[in-house]
């Protein structure tokens, strides 16, 4: 565009034809520059007074960038017991750590450092230089959780030690170790993938997060938010004037629906079971709310070696431990329910007109169907005789279950299973809680693409065969039976209140539905378990017994032989444990008071061998304690 | 169809700017990605540059098309962006925290960067065919509204709030522009005033109110963005006159500034070229600004002369919404600084954008 064509530019705008109202705008374009240039002049305006006038000041602050940023870590919500037990607090970590650019000369400085801490000046100089790509004003992180005596070497040699640092940091302390360790979970340094996550969009690398149990679900509540200061440094890297600050906020407390001294109890029952080399599980729940009292899975782990990081070996034998520790077995894994189905099949041969409360049949010890024999339990003694359904229950005869599954079929009692919540997740607040299996005929084409064999039924009608439950879905089927049909979702959280005491949350009841039974029917079951226990040929009358409290239970033993092949860890052990691993699991469901039930408890022993012997006289023990703990309160 | 008239009157100063504000802006990001590593993300600056080359490809091809197609075909423009913002909602990836990207192809592209052109073209179709004496009325302006309150919604959700302000900006700018009836524009007024404080106090939420406030004034957020404004500040102010020298930023170098290619990257240029380099960059945006006027005040026809100014807002808000914010003067709202921040869309569509100036001033003579 030369001069003279701008010249001619009014020149021709004018002589040539335009819209109308055209000139209107033209005037408001002017009056837009002049706007345009006014709001120009107050930016340059701006920039000189930066530049220039605060110029040399400015440039100061940049050469000795002299203000930083440090971060103050909150303090991690507490989690007690019901009764406001402290389980987990968080005690003050002195972390050394050094900050380069201060740090001056670096090599002498770490040389003095490695003489008051005992460290060699090597690995420390290691820490240093795999970071070294980071900021210069990034303080490194050389050693953890140094102690109160290290802390007060440093202090009284600082002025040897420039750039170090000693920073305090709240961590975590499980108070009572292992208590509870499945439920509570642990925390754990975040990993480079948690971080991309939205879920962790406020959290920086180095931060510890639950990694499973409440620690993780409840992260949110628990991680409080994190403050931090604007601080003048000087050449030594040490705080001389803080500029501005924001207080950390901390996180919320939880109250946990578990009784400290009964899920202390159930942990020492289980660690007995664990010195014969037996695993095991005890969940405990208030029927009535479906609020969980004990969740103790052996053998246990303690969360607070992840605290302090733990070694390659701990990790090790942690990880290769046949008994796997870091399942928790009351939600994660799935047993065969055995003797404890019965119940499922005594409701749908109920419901379904098979047998009524008189139907009586014969057990002679072993029923022939299809090819081969099936037998009682009680084979060798020559079976039962005649029951009816509350003997059989009570006597847990296999022989009446058998015939009671050949009339229903695998779908009908399918139904019935999943009905009453076995088979699928409880919805419980906890992560990767296992659904467990109710096999159908459609789940066996799908699966394995063969047909059903009618054989298998009668495997399916005690419990064993493909049948697959978690001892928590094993526990909200009993508590359902003792209230009278009404199922709860088993709940692990009480209460939170705020760090001020405040109440952010409190759980309620939810009812998730009822048992596929009549009353008149659940009375008959009721009988049967009563007299599991009171009856005198009731399967737990000799280990279950108490003479003040009236307890209703069911055992059950789940095969294990026929199921061996596919434990491939299990076959490598040694011929003692083979001895062991070969026994039958052991279970014992229950609940007590038997009329107006209180506590129900569902206890699991791995390879346990009897759910009489080997399960009841737990859940008797549990049973004892709470209530009468709740006689004292 | 291609006239030589067109050649003559192509307008070189505008076309001659725009490089050099986009050369300025290559030296800034190479600055930014390189300084204080030793290896240096050169990824980032070749992948600017291929953007540049697609921006500057898109510009030419604009040149060609008449701009008066545009009336035409504004209807469906507009649907077709705002399909592409419920897209976004729906299928949108998320990046520095908004849902705010598509892929498409080996590309990802924002739809809020083209809503901002989208509105323009739409608002000036619509004052350049409903004429006005006195200035348009209410009931005249709620069409307008509405074409602009829906793809600020779909932004306002991402939540991409820098982008949904600008876009609110440019349309007030150029409905102003077009004029508002006496007691209509005393009515919006009155009622803005009323509604703000209603909706402050009953409908915000405590921690919505504190973004707000925190967006007024950094210094409340002393962690984040009030410690970015005060690094910010240093790193411009110890530029002084003369800077400290091409990759000699140490305020860029050791990581002190946020962002420091895309939203911060004028502190990055202030401080390694003083006072005379940032006035010299403010002058080069200064002067887009009057070509972009220049070439309104020119135009014979409504609608060209409504999307000239409607760029030019747009223009204009980013650099002093950009560098008010770095030197601590307005709010902390993530606004790229046009031509020189580093990211595709938004170069593409400034591009596109000057193209359309470029458009309108070589057709100025040309009639149906």
């Amino acid at each position: 565009m030369s001069i003279k064509n701008i010249s001619n530019f009014s020149f021709r705008l004018s002589s040539i034809l335009q819209a109308p109202g055209i000139d209107r705008y033209r005037q408001r374009i002017l009056f837009v520059m002049l706007a345009v240039s006014g709001v120009f002049m107050i930016l340059l305006g701006r920039l000189f007074y930066l530049q220039i006038i605060q110029g040399e000041n400015l440039r100061r602050q940049s050469e000795i960038n002299s203000i930083r940023l440090q971060y103050i870590a909150p303090t991690r919500g507490l989690i007690f017991d019901r009764n406001g037990q402290l389980l987990v607090d968080d005690r003050p970590s002195f972390d050394l750590a050094v900050v380069r650019k201060d740090a001056k000369p670096l090599e002498r400085t770490i040389e003095n450092l490695s003489r008051y801490i005992g460290e060699p000046a090597e690995t420390l100089m290691e820490k240093i230089s795999e970071r070294k790509g980071g900021s210069p004003y990034q303080p490194i992180l050389l050693r953890k959780d140094i102690g109160r005596d290290l802390v007060a070497v440093v202090e009284t040699h600082k002025y040897d030690l420039p750039g170090i640092n000693v920073q305090v940091k709240p961590i975590r302390n499980y108070i009572d170790g292992k208590l509870a360790a499945h439920l509570i979970g642990y925390l754990s340094e975040i990993s480079a993938k948690e971080l991309g996550k939205e879920k962790y969009s406020t959290n920086r690398a180095g931060d510890f997060i639950g990694k499973v149990g409440v620690e993780k679900v409840y992260e949110s509540f628990l991680r409080g938010e994190r403050g931090g200061r604007q601080v003048e440094v000087n050449a030594l890297g040490r705080v001389v004037r803080v500029l501005n600050s924001v207080p950390p906020k901390p996180g919320d407390n939880i109250y946990l629906t578990i009784d400290e001294a009964l899920q202390e109890k159930a942990e020492e029952l289980l660690a007995e079971k664990l010195l014969e080399g037996k695993a095991g599980a005890i969940a405990a729940m208030d029927p009535q709310t479906g609020e969980i009292l004990v969740m103790a899975s052996s053998p246990a782990f303690d969360p607070n070696i992840f605290v302090s990081g733990l070694s390659d070996e701990q990790y090790t034998s942690l990880i290769t431990n046949p008994q796997k520790p870091f399942r928790n077995k009351v939600i994660q894994d799935t047993y065969p329910p055995a003797s404890v189905y019965k119940i499922v099949t005594a409701i749908a041969g109920l419901e379904e007109g098979i047998v009524d409360a008189e139907t009586e049949f014969n057990c002679t010890g072993s029923l022939f169907f299809g090819d081969r024999s099936f037998r009682c339990w009680r084979w060798k003694r020559g079976g039962h005789g005649n029951l009816n359904v509350v003997q059989a229950l009570a006597q847990s005869c296999d022989v009446y279950f058998y015939k009671v599954g050949i009339e229903l079929g695998v779908d009908r009692i399918a139904w019935y299973a999943t009905a009453c919540g076995l088979g699928e997740q409880t919805g419980i607040d906890l992560d990767n809680e296992s659904s467990g299996l109710i096999p159908t005929s459609a789940w066996k084409k799908r699966r394995f693409n063969e047909v059903w064999q009618q054989g298998e039924t009668l495997s399916i009608a005690i419990g064993q065969g493909y049948n697959l439950v978690s001892p928590l879905q094993a526990l909200s089927l009993t508590a359902a039976v003792a209230n009278d049909g009404d199922r709860y979702k088993p709940q692990i959280i009480h209460t939170i209140k705020s760090a001020e005491g405040e109440v952010l949350y409190r759980s309620e009841p939810v009812h998730l539905g009822r048992l596929p039974v009549s009353q008149k029917n659940l009375d008959l079951i009721k009988t049967g378990l009563r007299e599991v226990v009171a009856g005198a040929h009731g399967t737990a009358h000799d280990y279950a017994y108490l003479p003040e409290i009236e307890i209703s239970g069911k055992t059950g033993s789940a095969q294990v032989v026929g199921r061996k092949k596919s434990d491939e860890e299990e076959t490598a052990s040694e011929n003692k444990d083979d001895e062991i691993t070969r026994k039958d699991h052991a279970w014992f469901v229950a609940y007590a008071p038997s009329d107006q039930p209180r506590i129900a408890v569902a206890v699991f022993v791995s390879h346990g061998e009897h759910g009489s012997s080997g399960a009841a006289p737990i859940a008797k023990e549990i049973i004892r304690v709470y209530l009468e703990q709740g006689e004292d309160g | 169809m291609f006239d030589r008239r067109l050649a003559q009157h192509f307008d070189w100063i505008l076309f001659g700017l725009s490089l050099v504000v986009a050369g300025i802006g290559l030296v800034a990001l190479y600055s930014a990605v390189t300084a204080g590593t030793q290896t240096g993300d050169k990824a980032l600056f070749n992948k600017q540059l291929m953007w540049y080359g697609i921006g500057l490809s898109v510009m030419v091809v604009s040149f060609f098309v008449d701009y008066k197609y545009l009336d035409k075909f504004a209807p469906a423009i507009y649907v077709g962006t705002v399909v592409l913002l419920v897209l976004v909602r729906f299928f949108g990836v998320v990046g520095g925290g908004a849902r705010s990207w598509l892929f498409l192809g080996p590309f990802n592209i924002q739809p809020s960067e083209i809503a901002k052109l989208t509105v323009i073209i739409i608002l000036a179709r619509y004052y350049s065919r409903v004429p006005t004496a006195n200035g348009y009325t209410l009931r005249e302006l709620i069409k307008p509204i509405l074409m602009t309150v829906a793809p600020f919604a779909l932004i306002s959700l991402q939540p991409d709030l820098g982008t949904a302000i600008l876009l609110g900006l440019i349309a007030v700018a150029m409905t102003v522009f077009a004029g508002i009836e006496r007691r209509t524009f005393l009515a919006l007024g009155i009622s803005c005033a009323l509604i703000v404080p209603i909706v402050w106090s009953f409908f915000l939420r405590d921690y919505q109110k504190q973004r707000v406030l925190t967006l007024l004034n950094p210094d409340r957020d002393p962690l984040g963005a009030g410690y970015n404004i005060i690094q910010s500040k240093i790193a411009i102010g110890s530029g002084m006159l003369l800077g400290k020298g091409f990759l000699k930023g140490t305020q860029n170098a050791l990581s002190f500034l946020p962002e420091q290619h895309t939203d911060f990257i004028f502190s990055v240029l202030a401080e390694e070229w003083g006072l005379l380099g940032s006035a010299a960059v403010l002058a080069v945006f200064f002067f887009l600004i009057i070509c972009g006027l220049r070439i309104a005040y020119g135009c014979r026809d409504i609608f060209g002369m409504m999307i000239a100014v409607g760029v030019t807002a747009m223009l204009f808000w980013q650099v002093i919404i950009n560098v008010g914010m770095v030197m601590g003067l307005m709010p902390v709202v993530g606004v790229p600084l046009p031509f020189v921040s580093y990211g595709g869309s938004s170069i593409v569509m400034m591009m596109l954008g000057l193209g359309l100036l470029i458009n309108i001033r070589m057709r100025r003579f040309m009639f149906e």
